[in-house]
């Protein structure tokens, strides 16, 4: 296979003679007139939708598989679950809100603004009670982030299991949230000089409690009630939801209702029993709250098979760490025996999801396409192997392994292991 | 200080998250607010309230409101969490993390049980309950005996198995030394890479109706790939029936509607769709659909109570049935609203449907649904 096409007015004139040769098979190379073209569509001359015909617009219907999908055997009830974001249809760096993974531990709740109340006590001057309304007369910020799941290609520990970056990257999102920094509101109450902790829980049933340092909640923490413009969906967390840059999702907290100071961590049931990554020798890390540097190929991956042929190529994928700002992503189609760095697409920002791209030309062989990432802490994505040699197999959580994808001579696309 | 050092300041100052001054907003939270919504315990025991439980109690209440899915012993039904047991299984190719095995403070237990179980029916426990679960769970993993009291006063003086387990993440002295390091770039493999595990060949993943992985983009020449045989056929598009799909037909599904209403409502079925997912934890209905935590209930209305092949019912649902009981509506309403008033020992630990129109809805549901 080549590489890198150098794109050339030699290579411009003589595309004809290549897409003549076979190697470009496109449509270009039909000999008789599209009816497309040469007839009047429907569509070209009827009325489309009015403007009342869809307030609140969805996507069209060719895109229904643009969903987010879950995995039935993986836990017994749908209530404590999870769902899978599409990312392997997504492009950009936005996702949008709707197709947007979700991890309840007790479903999705319906809290309306006017119900919602949010309490902060524990080691503060002053024991507050916030209304929705409270909270939008504080200073309001906006921040991009990433928010994964701690699990995130937990199934895959064990070796290649599930077939397409849905499954096996895609508890992942990332959108632009507006809301207040919880810096803020502990000021507003005072935190007292013995208070070191602050734990965060939700108003369902699960509430999903979770402690944070002091020092990460005054830094970049925010009660966010906007994302990616509008209000939160229910799912994400409807009114009010935490936004805990970098760090695994489970800390996110949804239905935001009680911030607590401590002296110590609460060492509730999602940081001990769960969310506490087993080690070889039996014990166990916790606190483990960074999502390390991590990045995917979402196309081609099994679910986005290549079905144009041999020719240009486009390769392109998401690249994210929780230390930072990505800074460089490498692609291998030889099953990591060379590395070339891929293009950036748009901005690197820190502890958000970043776009790359790989222009190539491919000559129709099978390839093993991986991608590495680095970030500005010079932290490269490990290969899963690397991983497990340091935490075994029964590590559950943090799987930011290198993911290889195994393009076959047809297209096709499977998620495999290599040696 | 020169000019642009002050500029510099400046700009520092406004652009640095200082703690701000506060606004005066929001109102004291009362006590009992407090009260209500803190009852968060840590690993000390700061935080527990006054009371007890016992171990045989803790049986009694654990066999009522949690056995249903953790089974009588806490050994855990089908998928659902194992509770007991696991001791020195944690180097295991399969580790069982129980709460004897694997959790490092009591405290958590008694916080979340207290807090978010039982599962769907949250706060429902009182104090006492609470500790008697926790005085019974304690039992079940050996490590009281059976006439063992959980009070506020001994709860510190519990030290879990592997309270040892635990240490704070040491990934930065232990792995970022290894993967800061310059990757290789060209030359990096000794040999051409082998495949070693192929995901298809386990084939877990959800599939479409042509066998792909689930969410498969669709091609995008569809027009040729899909119907070739008809576009060789006939090649002149002019029988394209695309004008005759843009007339109007908003009357047809509106003439059909009231035919269908005499049957059954399809907006109460799907509503019914909706309230169902407050029992989809333990019960499946559907083709295929098999016993769970609760009897499969395709076939369930208007048929005998407690009769469903291969479900071992409890008792009191047993006598129903053999005293000639049918799960008609009203009976199924009975049931519903209130399962241990209709049924007083019933293993099904659900608090009900309080709203007529849910048991309405899920009634209807469930009758589209043969044996």
């Amino acid at each position: 296979m080549t590489d890198e096409p150098k794109p050339s007015r030699r290579a411009f004139l003589a595309g004809t003679a290549a897409a003549g040769a076979g190697l470009v098979a496109t449509a270009a190379t039909a000999q008789t007139a599209d009816p497309l073209i040469t007839e009047v569509q429907d569509w070209a001359s009827v009325f489309g939708d009015p403007v009342d015909a869809t307030p609140y617009g969805m996507p069209i219907e060719f895109e229904s598989h643009v969903v987010r999908r879950n995995v039935e055997w993986l836990t017994e009830s749908t209530a404590s679950s999870i769902n899978f974001t599409p990312i392997h249809a997504l492009e950009g760096t936005i996702t949008p809100q709707g197709c947007a993974f979700e991890r309840h531990h007790s479903g999705a709740i319906t809290l309306s603004k006017q119900d919602y109340r949010l309490m902060i006590n524990g080691l503060v001057e002053k024991p507050l009670i916030f209304t929705f309304e409270d909270l939008l007369r504080f200073p309001r910020q906006i921040s991009i982030a990433f928010c994964e799941c701690a699990a995130n290609g937990g199934m895959e520990w064990g070796g290649a299991q599930l077939e397409g970056c849905q499954f096996t990257q895609g508890m992942i999102h990332n959108m632009e949230y507006t809301g207040v920094m919880l810096r803020d509101l502990l000021a507003e109450a005072g935190v007292k000089p013995e208070g070191k902790w602050v734990y965060v829980e939700g108003a369902d049933a699960s509430s999903n409690g979770r402690s944070i340092p002091l020092e990460k909640a005054l830094d970049d923490v925010m009660v966010a009630f906007f994302a990616n413009g509008e209000a939160l969906r229910k799912e994400h967390g409807y009114p009010v939801r935490l936004v805990v840059p970098g760090w695994e999702g489970n800390m996110w907290v949804k239905w935001l209702r009680r911030i607590s100071v401590y002296d110590q961590a609460v060492e509730s049931r999602e940081e001990t029993s769960k969310y506490t990554d087993m080690m070889p020798d039996g014990r166990a890390r916790k606190w483990t709250w960074v999502m390390d540097a991590k990045s995917v190929i979402t196309q081609p991956s099994p679910q986005a098979p290549i079905r144009h042929g041999a020719g240009p190529l486009v390769i392109t994928g998401l690249a994210w760490s929780g230390n930072g700002r990505i800074t460089r992503v490498d692609i291998s189609t030889d099953g990591g025996n060379s590395w070339t760095p891929a293009r950036i697409t748009g901005e690197a920002r820190s502890k958000a999801l970043t776009r790359f791209h790989h222009d190539m030309t491919w000559d129709g062989s099978e390839m093993f396409i991986m991608s590495r990432a680095v970030d500005e802490t010079g932290y490269v994505q490990p290969t899963k192997q690397a991983l497990r040699e340091i935490r075994g197999t029964n590590n559950v959580y943090h799987n930011n392994g290198i993911q290889v994808w195994w393009v076959r001579a047809d297209g096709e696309v499977e998620n495999v292991e290599i040696a | 200080m020169s000019k642009s050092l002050e500029i510099l300041l400046a700009a520092l100052l406004l652009a640095t998250p200082a703690v701000a001054e506060p606004l005066g907003l929001g109102r004291p939270a009362l006590p009992e607010e407090i009260a209500a919504w803190d009852a968060t315990v840590l690993p000390d025991g700061t935080g527990l309230p006054e009371g007890s439980g016992d171990v045989l109690t803790g049986e009694d209440v654990f066999g009522a409101n949690c056995a249903s899915c953790h089974g009588e012993f806490a050994e855990g039904l089908d998928s659902w969490p194992v509770l007991a047991g696991g001791d020195g299984t944690l180097t295991d190719p399969r580790p069982v993390k129980t709460i004897g095995s694997y959790w490092p403070y009591l405290s958590t237990v008694y916080d979340y049980v207290h807090r978010s179980m039982p599962f769907g029916q949250a706060q429902t426990l009182s104090v006492d309950d609470t500790y008697a679960i926790t005085a019974f769970l304690l039992y079940s993993n050996g490590l009281v005996e059976d006439d063992f009291t959980l009070t506020k006063d001994n709860f510190a003086t519990i030290v879990m198995p592997n309270a040892e387990g635990f240490y704070p993440d040491d990934r930065a002295e232990t792995e970022y030394p290894l993967f800061r390091v310059e990757p290789c770039m060209a030359d990096c493999r000794p040999a051409p890479p082998e495949v070693t595990k192929r995901a298809s060949e386990l084939n877990v993943t959800p599939r479409d109706g042509d066998g792909k992985p689930a969410g498969t983009l669709p091609p995008l020449t569809a027009a040729s790939e899909t119907a070739p045989a008809e576009a060789e056929a006939d090649p002149a598009p002019e029988a394209a029936p695309a004008p005759e799909a843009a007339e109007p037909e908003a009357e047809e599904p509106e003439t059909e509607e009231p035919e269908d209403h005499a049957a059954a409502d399809p907006a109460l079925i799907e509503a019914g769709e909706k309230v169902f997912r407050k029992c989809a934890a333990c019960h499946k209905v559907g083709e295929g659909a098999k016993h769970a935590v609760g009897p499969a209930l395709n076939g369930v209305v208007d048929r005998a109570i407690a009769s469903a092949e291969g479900f071992k019912y409890s008792k009191p649902l047993t006598d129903l049935g053999t005293g000639g009981g049918i799960w008609d509506s009203a009976a199924l309403h009975a049931f519903l609203e209130d399962p241990k008033g209709f049924a007083p020992g019933t293993k099904m630990s659900f608090a009900g449907l309080k709203k007529a129109e849910d048991r309405d809805a899920v009634i209807a549901w469930l009758s589209t649904f043969a044996d």
